[in-house]
């Protein structure tokens, strides 16, 4: 008796998002990337089509962070400069993408004005030809400003913007619909929340395939289980049809897990716990690899090695497995 | 798909005898849709009708068990694909390769190793379950010394990992009363594999070459009467593996397929042991029961049993602890008074820190039906009116001379407002409960 597998016939698929747009779109970037478009659950080349590798960004910051040692050793000639520092993200350590968080912005920090982020913006922009993702600082006030000024100064490039967030999303919806830009709809771990969101924005004229979900994950040890399983929930309602959940979903994986103490504390501290400096690597890579299962399309990291291992562990989940 | 009360009502004998003490088949019938009666009971019962139901009533992913006393794990036994349907229940047993090509040091070495990997952090402990001891060298005899070196020398269990017969012939006696898993049968070796199984009541995995072979092969094992049974499709690529074995599950749990109703094993190929970690983080998403690998480093197995741990707890109910006064290290009437959630991992992210701080201190994880800080926070169940009411409650005034509390950094704005209510000093501690330490230190020392 030959074995019937059991394929799902899925009735929709998740939406396309193209990020970047070259000379002739209008931009700069020496090629655009598109993430989405998969009708199956992750992986599952058998039974629908994943046009689309999952793709990583790495994380540069427009004034020096206050990062653990571990991974300032890996960026220590460059974290001055967001250009040089970008470029080495992309020639070096094969970043898909530059992640630019604009923290220098922050009023209870550097201050920094609305004209040097946009600065910053400008200089990775010349630096990398990658398509670039550009998010504020947390502050609402500011990020307003910064945002739009930003938004605008990089008209064409078909940036990824963020955050908006249920009670703060006009703003930088208007910005994005006027200069063209793709948007990052953050919500807090609440897929009732999320698909509001998605509905506010588009309600707006935004199109659906210019949103990208943040679903604000938890880290590996840290609430990483609750992000995987309302991830699960999303990719399947955007299988089923729901487009207001249909959106490819991004990470902050870097963010999360370099903030954990099983990334840093010292092998002195810990001795159960092993090498510190694989430990922090893996802290990261095995987050990412876990939301990779539950769907995640773009994920924003830190590690150059983290970086290495989770895009050879996608090249791997990449290679069909159709029956 | 469990049968209903109807579906078994025709097959019971209709005689309603009231033996089974219930006074008719189909309440009897009902009873044993719910779970609540056993077909035992029933003296009536044809054999045909008996095979019908017990089949249908057998667990959709059989439980099948490795070892035997308070060290066994058990594994299978899982009824969902997703775990936000329902909790996934047998954490994935992890067992680490030693191979008989080693060296007796070498493997001595291993294997000691291997004994000290336990983690605890967050209040958990985590540990490995099995040594794989795997036949890779010329002799056969290896095999056999090996085996009894690591079983001297380990009370993890064991899988035998040596596909041909004659090599696990003389082996398996000498430790079947720890009931090692034995690999594998194949479709040339499965009558002799299968009879050394039965004889001496041990787990066995069966590896084919794709789906449709393990199909046919659990068949005929079955057929020869043994159902203890560990599947491996023989898939050596991830991708192909996360395929395969979601269809072994799907197949298991959505169409009841018997020949697929089995744990699963995996098996890492990746040589870079951080990838084979990654490798693995995949198995545990996807449904492997059972995961055999390479690396023994503590850096490597910490992050991968951490996250089989998360993907195993109750979506429903996050572990929590008791609300009352904790105290840490040897406490008197000028401790400091930390407070937090009573969320396991926000609690034991202070504790742990509060520890190292080497200051002696009062915790007092306030009962937010078990939400983190900024989560209770956003959900009203962590404010200044609830803090205050607790710290009342619990009558730490009565413990200490001071009236100083530490809040988390995060809800900095419960303040001013925890002050008015209480009169007593509120401290906002740092963020990250990483950073209490040499706040302690500023403040308490
Ligand atoms: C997992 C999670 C959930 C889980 C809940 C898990 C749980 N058991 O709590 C779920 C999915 C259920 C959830 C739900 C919601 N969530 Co939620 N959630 C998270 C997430 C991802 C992680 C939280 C976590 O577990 N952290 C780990 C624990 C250990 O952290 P912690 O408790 O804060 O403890 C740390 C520190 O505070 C410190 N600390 C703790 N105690 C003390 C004490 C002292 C004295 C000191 C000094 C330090 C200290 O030590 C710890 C380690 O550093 C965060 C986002 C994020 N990545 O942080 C959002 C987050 C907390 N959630 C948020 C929200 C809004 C919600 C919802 C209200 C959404 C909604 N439905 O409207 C709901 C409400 C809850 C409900 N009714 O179910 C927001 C809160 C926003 C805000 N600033 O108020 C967050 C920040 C997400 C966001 N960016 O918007 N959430
Ligand atoms: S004992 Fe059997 S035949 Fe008698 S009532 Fe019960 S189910 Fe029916």
């Amino acid at each position: 008796m030959p074995l019937q597998l059991l394929k799902e016939k899925n009735r929709a698929a998740v939406q396309k998002v193209t990020l970047g747009a070259t000379k002739e779109e209008g931009g700069t970037r020496t090629h655009t990337i598109t993430i989405g478009g998969d009708a199956a659950l992750p992986f599952h080349h058998f039974e629908g089509e994943i046009p689309h590798r999952p793709v990583v960004a790495m994380e540069v910051q427009d004034i020096e962070p206050d990062w653990p040692d571990a991974l300032k050793k890996c960026f220590v000639d460059v974290m001055k400069e967001p250009g040089r520092w970008a470029e080495k993200c992309v020639k070096e350590y094969g970043a898909d993408l530059i992640y630019l968080k604009l923290d220098g912005a922050d009023p209870e920090g550097a201050n920094r004005s609305v004209e040097d982020c946009v600065a910053a913006v400008k200089e990775v922009l010349q630096a990398v030809g990658v398509p670039l993702i550009v998010v504020g600082c947390g502050d609402a006030e500011k990020d307003k400003e910064v945002l739009e000024a930003v938004a605008e100064a990089a008209a064409g490039e078909n940036l990824l913007l963020g955050n908006a967030e249920q009670d703060n999303y006009k703003s930088l919806t208007a910005a994005c619909l006027v200069h063209k830009h793709n948007i990052i709809a953050r919500s807090p771990l609440d897929i009732n929340i999320c698909k509001q969101l998605n509905i506010l924005i588009t309600e707006m004229n935004m199109p659906p395939n210019r949103i990208v979900i943040d679903p604000s994950i938890g880290s590996l040890g840290y609430g990483i289980e609750y992000a995987y399983s309302i991830m699960e929930r999303t990719r399947l309602g955007a299988l089923q049809g729901d487009k207001m959940l249909s959106m490819p979903v991004l990470c902050t994986v870097g963010y999360e897990a370099w903030r954990t103490k099983e990334a840093v504390a010292p092998v002195s501290d810990f001795p159960g716990w092993g090498d510190t400096e694989e430990r922090g690597i893996l802290w990261e890579a095995v987050t990412a690899t876990a939301l990779l299962q539950a769907g995640a399309h773009l994920l924003l990291m830190r590690h150059p090695k983290a970086v290495a291992l989770v895009k050879e562990n996608i090249e791997k989940l990449m290679v069909s497995n159709a029956y | 798909m469990a049968l209903t009360g109807l579906e078994i009502y025709k097959q019971l004998p209709k005689k309603n005898c009231g033996e089974c003490g219930t006074p008719t088949c189909l309440a009897f019938a009902m009873n044993l849709a719910a779970g609540k009666a056993s077909l035992d009971a029933c003296p009536y019962v044809s054999p045909e009708a008996r095979e019908a139901l017990e089949s249908a009533a057998a667990p959709p992913i059989a439980k099948v068990i490795l070892g035997t006393g308070d060290k066994a794990v058990e594994m299978g036994d899982e009824t969902e694909l997703f775990r936000h349907d329902k909790r996934f229940n047998h954490e994935p047993a992890i067992a680490l390769r030693v191979s008989d090509a080693l060296s007796k040091d070498e493997v001595l070495s291993r294997v000691q190793s291997i004994n000290d990997l336990s983690f605890d952090r967050v209040g958990q402990h985590y540990t490995v379950q099995a040594i794989a001891v795997t036949h890779d060298a010329q002799e056969p005899e290896a095999f056999v010394q090996t085996v009894e070196l690591v079983a001297a020398n380990t009370d993890l269990n064991l899988v035998l990992m040596a596909e041909d017969p004659a090599v696990l012939t003389p082996v398996v006696p000498k430790v079947a009363a720890r009931k090692p898993l034995l690999y594998a049968a194949n479709v040339n070796n499965y009558e002799a594999m299968v009879s050394l199984a039965k004889e001496h009541g041990c787990p066995l995995a069966v590896k084919a070459s794709g789906l449709e072979e393990l199909a046919g092969l659990v068949e005929k094992i079955t057929g020869l009467g043994y159902k203890q049974l560990v599947l491996d499709p023989g898939a050596r690529s991830l991708s192909r593996a996360v395929a395969d074995f979601t269809q072994i599950r799907r197949l298991a749990i959505k169409k009841r397929f018997r020949p697929f109703g089995y744990p699963i094993m995996a098996l890492t190929t990746s040589t870079d042991p951080l990838a084979e970690v990654l490798e693995a983080v995949n198995y545990i998403a996807k449904y492997a029961s059972l995961i055999v690998l390479n690396t023994i480093a503590k850096a490597h197995l910490l992050p991968l049993l951490s996250w089989r741990q998360n993907l195993y707890t109750d979506p429903q109910v996050p572990i929590r602890v008791e609300e009352k006064i904790y105290e840490v290290g040897e406490v008197n009437e000028n401790s400091p008074v930390y407070i937090t959630t009573n969320f396991s991992l926000t609690y034991y992210s202070v504790e742990g820190e509060v520890e190292s701080s080497r200051i002696p201190s009062y915790i007092i994880p306030v009962d937010t039906n078990g939400l983190s800080v900024l989560t209770a926070y956003a959900d009203g169940k962590f404010d200044a009116e609830k803090i205050a009411s607790v710290i009342k409650k619990l009558g730490i005034e009565n413990k200490v001379k001071h009236r100083t509390l530490v809040i988390p950094g995060l809800v900095a704005v419960l303040k001013g407002k925890l002050e008015d209510l209480t009169g007593w000093k509120v401290l906002v501690g740092p963020r990250e409960a990483s950073g209490i330490p040499s706040f302690a230190r500023n403040n308490f020392a």
